[in-house]
């Protein structure tokens, strides 16, 4: 009976959340859903950091934990600000109506 | 039993990721996404992250995902109509392409003899991140409220009514 789990196995699931949040990303129309596609892969990135914390035995890690969380926390009140602005001049919440600068 | 535990909770995260991208409300990706990132949290436990399991909860599955309820709830969105289905021909091969290979990679450069277990690594309580964030990351901690203050203003200025 093995105790104790391997460190890649930390690592390969912050993988798979990350491919998670960037098919979420690329695949979704939803304005709001590809936002949260990014929290999930901020997310991701912040297992990575935790568990090299632990592999070094090191606090740093947890810090920058830390400031990915303020950071996605100042965007994310941003970011819904902008969507609610999109969605009272356009009316839509699907990104492929709002591509006012692609022509 | 850690092993046990995490298997429990990774298939919970990656479940829960899973049906944030396919579910076609948006309401039902923001409660999946609270399960990725609840059983997160008990991961970051196992790992000796005591602070950054609670601030995990609290900021993310707290604050953050209010906001997004909130908004959701506000514009009344709707499901999902259109598919985009042009990308996923070129973007999940490409997709699954990354995801092998960063799973080789880790299985080559980590041996299954460096392992976690819990208990293992104490240096995440509140005593020793309060410690290191006012010492060594001053600035980039004061650099981060000078940022908050920004996104504050922003938000307000763009979600604004506009006075005549």
């Amino acid at each position: 009976m093995m105790t104790a789990v391997p460190i890649s196995w930390f690592l390969t699931l912050s993988a798979i959340l990350f491919a998670l949040g960037v098919a979420g990303f690329l695949f979704r129309r939803n304005i709001i859903t590809v936002f949260m596609s990014i929290e999930l892969m901020l997310n991701a990135v912040n297992l990575s950091f935790v568990t090299f914390s632990y592999q070094h035995k090191e606090v740093a890690g947890h810090l920058f934990t830390f400031f990915v969380m303020v950071v996605a926390a100042a965007e994310a009140a941003v970011g819904l600000a902008i969507i609610l602005t999109v969605f009272k001049n356009r009316s839509t919440l699907n990104i492929d109506d709002v591509n006012s600068m692609k022509n | 039993m850690d092993v046990i535990l995490f298997l429990i909770f990774a298939l919970i995260a990656v479940v829960c990721a899973i049906n944030v991208v396919v579910q076609t409300h948006p309401i039902s990706s923001a409660l999946s996404l609270v399960g990725v990132m609840g059983s997160l949290a008990v991961l970051y436990l196992l790992l000796g992250a005591e602070f950054i399991a609670a601030a995990q909860v609290i900021v993310y599955a707290g604050a953050i995902m209010v906001l997004f309820v909130f908004v959701i709830m506000l514009l009344n969105a709707g499901a999902e109509t259109k598919k985009g289905s042009s990308h996923v021909l070129v973007g999940g091969p490409l997709l699954l392409l990354f995801l092998g290979m960063v799973a080789f990679f880790v299985q080559r450069m980590y041996s299954p003899a460096t392992t976690v277990h819990f208990g293992g690594f104490t240096g995440g309580g509140p005593r020793e991140i309060g410690t290191a964030l006012f010492t060594t990351y001053l600035l980039p901690f004061e650099v981060t409220s000078i940022l908050i203050l920004i996104a504050i203003v922003g938000a307000i200025v763009l979600a604004r009514k506009e006075i005549d």
